[in-house]
Formats: C-alpha cells, sequence, structure tokens
C-alpha cells in the first residue's frame, strides 16, 4: 500500500460518488459509481489510474476537482487538496481553486478548446481570471510552456485558432494550459488515447517531461496500462468504481497480484498464424484516388490483394489513406484511376452502377457502432433488414435466421427486441456483425471496428471475428491503427504512408526485420509494457511522425 | 492570386442577393400585371368609353408587350424613378422617401430596445435553466408573442393613455418635429412591438446558448473556475452567435416590413399604411414599388445576417 503523508497534494478517503440515471419508460434507477476509494499524492508524484470504460477513472479524476458531471453527486468520504476539504465547499470556494490549485487536460483537446478564440487567449485566461500573474507575464510563461512541450514557432503559436493545428499539437497545447498558472495538481483524462501511437509517443514524453520540470503532482487516467507505465509513479487499477489494486507501477506491472490486473497486464493474448495466401477474392490495381474539389491524390497508385477467406490488414497513422483505400473499394468514392476485381469480375468504380450481388457481397463494419444504427430500430429488425433486402425473407424463415445470426455473435436468445441503446459497446458491435454477415458476404471491410472498445472487450471482437472466418470462409479488409491488432487477426498487411503502400507482404514477412523507417517507426511507437520503455525507444528514433 | 474565402463568401452572397432581387421584382411585375384589368382601366373607372381607355393606355405606354414594360420600369426604378401615382399623380419616390424614415424610426427605436432586451433575457433564461426566472421570462414572453398585435395594441393603448395619462393614443409625425418629440410620440408602438418581437429571439438566444453548453468546451471553463455567467458570456455566446444574430435580422426585416397593423391602429403615417391605402384603390405602379422596396430590405438584412454568421465563424475567418 502507499502510505498516507501529512504533506499530500491530494488525499482521497474513502470516496463514495452517486448518481441517478432516469431510463426513459422506467423509474428511475440509483447507481454507485465509485465506491470506498482512496488515494494519496504527493506533490511531483504521478498517479496513475487505470480501468475500462465504466470503472470510474474519470469520475475520480473530477471528483478530485469536486466536480461532478450530469447529476453525479460526490455522497460520502473526504477528498482533500493541501488539506483542505473540498468536497462540501460551495460554489465560490470550488470556483476559486479550480484552475487555480487543480486543472484540468481532457481526452479530446479538439473539443475541449473554445473554437472562437485564439489559444494564447486560452492557455492564459485562467491565471489572468485568478489573478496568478499579470497578463506579460502569462504570456511569456505560455510561450515557455510552449517551447517546452515542443511545439513549434512557440512564439507565434498563441495566436491560432484551435482548428489551424493538429489534434496532437492541440493537445499540448491542453497541457500547457493546465500548467500556466502554477497549479500544486493537474488531471490528464486520457490525454493520448485519441492520438496515433506515432503521436502518442512525443505528446507522452512531451507531457511527462512537463510534469517532471514543473514539479506538479498528477493524476493520469487511461485504459492502456502501457501507457501509465511509462508516466506514472503509482498506478491504481479500478474496476466498477471499487479498487482493485493500488501500489507501485513496478508492482503493477511485473509482479500485479489480483487476478483483474494480470489480465490487463497479458491482454493481446490472441495467437493468431497466418495462413498461406490463396487466390484473391479482391483485388485493388494502382488505384488513385482524390476527393471532389482538390487537387490532391489521397490514394496514389495502390496496389493490394486480400485472399478468400483471409484477413488482409491495413494499417498507418490517421490521414494515411486507410478508410478512403476502404471508401474506394465500396465504391462510395469512384478511383481517379485503377481498376478493382471482385470474385472473378471487374467492379464499376461507382457504387450507383454496381449489381445488387456487388453489393451484398461486400458488406462494412464501422468503428462507431452507435453512430451506424438506427437507435429506433430493435437488433431484430436491424439483423432483419439485409436478409429480407437481399434473399425476401419473411416471418418465421427470417426470426428463425436472425437468431442463428445472434447465437453466431455468441449473444443468445432474449436480444432480438432490445434498443442499441440497451447494448453495451462490445455488444452494438457485436449486432453490426451479425447485420454484415446476414448478407452472406465473401468480404467484410472492417473500418478501425475495436479502436473505440476496451482491450479486453476488443479481443473477444476480434476472437469472434477469427471463429466466424474459420467457420463462413469469409475475407477480411481490416482497417486499423493499432499493431497489436495487426498481430492478432492478420494474414497478410499493408502499411500505408501519406497516400501510399510502403510496405506489403505476409504478416511474417512484413513484421520482420530489416524494417523501413516508417514501418520501424510505427512499430516502435507501440507503447510496451515495461518500465522505462519510453526513453529507451526516443533515444533510438530514426524519424518524425506525419502528424507532428 | 489567393482571394481570401471570406471575399468570396461576400462577394458571393452579394451577387446572389441581388439575382434574387431582380426575380423578385419580375415576380411582383407579373402579379400586378395578371390583376383584372389595367392601370387605364384604373383610372378612368368602370364606365370609361374605349376610346378614352385606348388613349390613355397609348400614353401609358400599356400597348407595347409586357416585356418591354418590364425593362422600362426597371431602368426607371435604377435611376430612383418609381413613376407616379396614379391616385393624385404624385411622385412615388418622394412619397416613400418620406414615409421610409418613419418607418427606419420606428424600426430602429424598437429594435434599440428590444435586441439587446430580447439577449440579456435570453442569456439570464439559459443561466437559470428550468429554475424560477427562465419559467418567467419565457412565460411572460410567451404570453406578449401569443397576443394579436391589435390587441397588444389596444391594451397598450387602455393602459398607457387612460389608466395612466403618460401618452397620446395616435401616433402622429410630421417633418420639423423636434427627435425627443418625436421619441414621445411614437413610444407606444415601439412598445407594442418590443413585446411582438422579443420572445422570438430571446427564445432563439436561450435555446442557441442552451445548445453550445453540451459542449466539452464549456466543461473545460467550468474547470477553470468560471462563474456561470461568465461561461455564458465567454465561451458559449461567441459560440451561439450566429443563429442569435439570423433571428435578430428576420425580426429586423419584420419591423420594417410587416408593422401595418400597429400603423395602421396608431395611424402612424409609414410605408405599411402608405401600401394598404393605395392597395384599396388599386393604385399598381405604387404597390409594385412598395413591394420592391419590401423585398430588397429583406433581401438585404438577411444577406447581413447571413455574412454575420459567415464572419463569426473562426474557421471561415482563418482558414488552415
Amino acid at each position: 500500500m502507499v502510505d498516507h503523508r501529512a504533506a499530500d497534494v491530494l488525499q482521497i478517503k474513502n470516496l463514495r460518488i452517486e448518481a441517478t440515471a432516469y431510463p426513459p419508460g422506467e423509474p428511475p434507477r440509483h447507481l454507485v459509481l465509485v465506491d470506498g476509494v482512496s488515494v494519496s499524492l504527493a506533490k511531483g508524484r504521478v498517479l496513475g489510474l487505470i480501468g475500462e470504460s465504466g470503472a470510474g477513472k474519470s469520475t475520480i479524476g473530477l471528483a478530485a476537482m469536486s466536480y461532478g458531471r450530469g447529476g453525479v453527486r460526490l455522497s460520502g468520504g473526504e477528498v482533500l487538496l493541501n488539506g483542505r476539504d473540498i468536497r462540501t465547499a460551495n460554489a465560490q470556494g470550488l470556483r476559486a481553486l479550480r484552475g487555480r490549485e487543480v486543472t484540468y487536460v481532457a481526452q479530446s483537446a479538439a473539443a475541449a478548446f473554445n473554437p472562437a478564440k485564439r489559444l494564447m487567449e486560452q492557455v492564459i485566461e485562467t491565471a489572468l481570471l485568478h489573478k496568478v500573474m499579470p497578463r506579460a507575464e502569462a504570456e511569456a510563461r505560455a510561450v515557455e510552456l510552449f517551447r517546452k512541450l515542443g511545439l513549434p514557432n512557440p512564439e507565434s503559436f498563441g495566436n491560432r485558432y484551435p482548428h489551424q493545428v493538429s489534434g496532437g499539437q492541440l493537445q499540448r497545447a491542453m497541457t500547457a494550459m493546465a500548467l500556466c498558472p502554477k497549479p500544486d495538481l493537474v488531471i490528464f483524462d486520457e490525454p493520448t488515447t485519441a492520438l496515433d501511437v506515432t503521436t502518442q509517443i512525443d505528446v507522452l514524453a512531451a507531457i511527462k517531461e512537463a510534469i517532471h520540470d514543473t514539479g506538479v503532482a498528477a493524476i493520469y487516467i487511461t485504459h492502456d496500462l502501457a501507457v501509465v507505465a511509462q508516466v506514472a509513479d503509482d498506478i491504481m487499477v479500478l474496476r466498477h468504481g471499487k479498487t482493485v489494486e493500488y501500489g507501485t507501477t513496478d508492482h503493477i506491472i511485473n509482479t500485479p497480484s489480483e487476478a483483474y490486473t494480470q489480465a490487463l497486464v497479458s491482454v493481446r493474448s490472441i495467437d493468431h498464424t497466418e495462413k498461406t495466401a490463396t487466390t484473391p477474392v479482391l483485388r485493388a490495381e494502382a488505384i488513385t484516388a482524390r476527393y471532389r474539389g482538390t487537387d490532391f491524390d489521397v490514394l496514389k497508385n495502390v496496389t493490394v490483394d486480400v485472399a478468400a477467406g483471409q484477413t488482409l490488414a491495413i494499417v498507418g497513422e490517421s490521414g494515411s489513406g486507410k478508410s478512403t483505400l476502404a471508401r474506394v473499394i465500396t465504391g462510395l468514392l469512384p478511383a481517379a484511376a485503377g481498376r478493382i476485381d471482385f470474385a472473378g469480375r471487374q467492379l464499376s468504380p461507382d457504387l450507383a452502377n454496381r449489381s445488387k450481388d456487388d453489393l451484398r457481397e461486400l458488406q462494412m463494419i464501422y468503428q462507431m457502432a452507435d453512430t451506424a444504427m438506427n437507435p429506433r430500430q430493435t437488433v431484430g429488425t436491424i439483423i432483419g433488414r439485409p436478409l429480407e433486402f437481399y434473399f425476401g425473407l419473411k416471418g418465421a424463415e427470417k426470426r428463425a435466421r436472425i437468431q442463428d445470426l445472434l447465437d453466431q455473435i455468441e449473444m443468445g436468445k432474449g436480444f432480438e427486441n432490445r434498443y442499441p441503446a440497451e447494448l453495451s459497446g462490445g455488444q452494438k458491435q457485436r449486432v453490426c456483425i451479425a447485420r454484415a454477415l446476414a448478407a452472406k458476404p465473401r468480404l467484410i471491410i472492417c473500418d478501425e471496428v475495436t479502436s473505440a472498445l476496451d482491450p479486453l472487450v476488443a479481443d473477444g471482437i476480434l476472437k469472434l471475428l477469427l471463429d466466424l472466418q474459420a467457420k463462413e470462409g469469409v475475407a477480411y479488409l481490416f482497417i486499423t491503427h493499432d499493431l497489436a491488432t495487426v498481430k492478432a487477426i492478420a494474414d497478410k498487411i499493408a502499411v500505408m504512408y501519406r497516400g501510399q503502400v510502403v510496405r506489403y507482404g505476409q504478416k511474417s514477412e512484413v513484421l520482420a526485420p530489416p524494417f523501413d523507417d516508417y514501418t520501424d517507426l510505427l512499430l516502435s511507437s507501440v507503447p510496451e509494457m515495461k518500465l522505462g520503455w519510453l526513453e529507451s525507444v526516443l533515444a533510438s528514433r530514426k524519424m518524425e511522425s506525419a502528424g507532428n | 492570386m489567393v482571394i481570401h474565402p471570406i471575399l468570396k463568401l461576400v462577394v458571393q452572397r452579394i451577387v446572389l442577393g441581388l439575382i434574387l432581387l431582380l426575380a423578385v421584382s419580375f415576380v411582383i411585375f407579373l402579379g400586378v400585371q395578371i390583376l383584372p384589368g389595367d392601370a387605364a382601366q384604373a383610372i378612368l373607372g368602370q364606365s370609361a368609353t374605349p376610346e378614352a381607355l385606348a388613349n390613355l393606355r397609348s400614353q401609358l405606354g400599356l400597348n407595347e408587350p409586357a416585356l418591354v414594360r418590364y425593362f422600362t420600369w426597371l431602368g426607371h426604378a435604377l435611376h430612383g424613378d418609381l413613376g407616379k401615382a396614379l391616385t393624385n399623380g404624385q411622385d412615388i419616390s418622394h412619397d416613400i422617401g418620406q414615409r421610409l424614415g418613419n418607418t427606419l424610426f420606428l424600426a430602429v427605436c424598437a429594435g434599440v430596445i428590444a435586441v439587446p432586451l430580447a439577449i440579456t433575457l435570453g442569456l439570464i433564461a439559459a443561466r437559470y435553466n428550468g429554475r424560477w426566472p427562465d419559467k418567467l421570462i419565457s412565460g411572460v414572453t410567451l404570453a406578449t408573442i401569443s397576443l394579436p398585435e391589435f390587441v397588444a395594441a389596444y391594451f397598450v393603448i387602455f393602459l398607457l393613455t387612460q389608466v395612466v395619462h403618460l401618452f397620446q393614443p395616435v401616433s402622429m409625425v410630421f417633418p420639423g418635429m423636434s427627435f425627443f418629440a418625436k421619441l414621445h410620440a411614437v413610444a407606444l408602438p415601439v412598445i407594442v412591438l418590443v413585446m411582438v418581437v422579443l420572445a422570438h429571439m430571446m427564445r432563439m438566444t436561450r435555446a442557441a446558448i442552451l445548445n453550445v453548453m453540451q459542449s466539452a468546451y464549456i466543461e473545460t471553463a467550468e474547470l477553470k473556475g468560471l462563474s456561470p455567467m461568465q461561461v455564458i458570456w465567454r465561451p458559449a455566446l461567441p459560440n451561439a452567435i450566429a443563429p442569435i444574430i439570423s433571428v435578430v435580422v428576420i425580426n429586423m426585416a419584420y419591423l420594417v416590413v410587416g408593422v401595418v397593423v400597429v400603423e395602421v391602429v396608431f395611424s402612424y403615417n409609414a410605408l405599411g399604411q402608405y401600401l394598404v391605402d393605395h392597395v384599396a384603390k388599386r393604385d399598381l405602379p405604387v404597390v409594385q414599388a412598395v413591394g420592391i422596396i419590401f423585398a430588397a430590405v429583406y433581401i438585404g438584412l438577411n444577406i447581413l445576417a447571413d455574412l454575420i454568421g459567415i464572419i463569426s465563424n473562426p474557421r471561415l475567418r482563418h482558414p488552415k
């Protein structure tokens, strides 16, 4: 256990957080979000909070500012900031310390910055509001922080608006904003989760250095244990709002005592051996594509093929053209040049000219299962639609087939009449898989289908996809930015960088040295679950990410 | 040469507005043409002899094809000459000029009070969303907008001239009146108009602010320690300005072109009354002229709303 010390910046004792949910058409439900959590954090130390979504980690992070989202109540225990209990402080007292003694870095800096104001105004706003320093001094400090965080042109960076800088830069700017008023404690709420793996590593290093140099205490919230292992001194593992394990980073990573922590540490346990290449079901040849009204080729001379019943993984950072390739193959964005052969015939570049069979045999699953389903349709209607549309199934026959598909995605009975809102994230993605399968496709394009899911849930989805491939013989074109996912599912890999395929071949070839510089960067940027990884990898890097 | 996208959009909007105005002028001209009878008939009355009609028609140029007459009219209109009224032979441009001044005076007086008041009330309602100040403001403004204008007008007249003897029930203004005398004269119609336009603008302000309040950057502001009113003022309002402006401008346009009833009730000599008078007398050139003026005001104000909306968007103002 970690000792409680009187000089701690933050002490949370036996915290209990509750909320009331109001599901439509049902009586209000009482929820306990966090129960019996105790934390202590000294100056200059970093505490990592880790767990799946719904574990209560963000809720605890915000509780350190005595802030509850929506109707969330901090109903019991103590939150001591610099020795004062802030849980019961009044609104005015809280305003005086928020942004002054404790600041916050949000997950999506792109959404957390006010789009209507220049970055400098926002970065120094707290310092001025709380009269920490005069404007000139605050601006000088902001420039200094921009420089420390490795932002380009630190002198003029603050003159830009949020939409004018990249996601990785915004995340650093948000860190500068949090550090500017010289707080005692900074809450980092998944600051690198939305970033590419190659960008994440730079931001992570910048944040780590900034924490170290300014000597603040920090809470670092993430679902990625490998990431938190790089920055935290102590780690608390949370599940369902309760502490599973709390100890030093070394202890949690190397000698975890709880079964749940061990599962987190050893996640990505799928062992997939690649199949030998067979005849391709899809061949995209010399594809060049651009968006309407632009004169920039998003895809340049891309050639890939997908073997029948196997998986081609397309990997690259955002902006590399992976999703555009999917749009070209599905016909949503007709290619400017090149040809697509599918199941022995040439596909029309434009969706409108494709036959019903072309459409049926080529299905898609999306990253956000939430937005890919009509929220007002039941699971049965969603899965039944392709059955009706492609096969004309009706009545009992259709219902039997729906149940069949539900069994295939391991959801069983009782889901047919549920709405998407009543399902968990993993279940929603399973329903999307069933909907794609219902069309009996030869190829399914999976666009970042596990990116929005917790690691353990994502693993379940990957296992399901592999099982279905073995049973149904369907091929996957699997788009992802996550190399661990690639290793788990691919037979063949295409690495994309700025619209071109820079490395292509069977999995064993692509992932074996010697590497080209970009693949090396990509592979080496995947956080590893060991202490000191960040420093060692930064020391040996050869090139910069395109996102910087 | 790289043209700033804002400039491009501004020019685009203005050109579109002019094309639209041209189309509207044609529709107005056409509408007046398809009415039974023509100007000569209207001047001479039902009992006119065919010879007299034919004479007058050739005198007025009515025998020319419609298209030619349209372009002649348009050409004169572009030079500021809207023709002469049939009923009294007065120069229409001159008459309109005088009354347009009165119309704008009333609209500006009402706008100067209504816009800041509506936005302030909207901000307060958003700040206390769902609590009593919100309910009070929403309720009262809903009541004022629900009253037909003439009912509201008579109610205000009764209250402020009979119960409390503050104002005159008619709002006569004439050239040479002092500014303050004019203000005093238009007080009652201004009060009525403020009541009518307040609710729409206030509700849009409230809704736009509440919509923005869902954004992540509002949470950022709260976690910076900003007070609720500071949160509404700094991050919320600048991002909600576009929809608010568009509703404000629509209401301004209404104050210029849609207040006939109020003008009539208070005997206020402005464009609306002028139009109604001449519709009753079938004075087609006047109807045509006032129609085109109203259309121009409406289109102009809407372009203005569009432009402010565009300019308030930092993505367009400062491209990557």
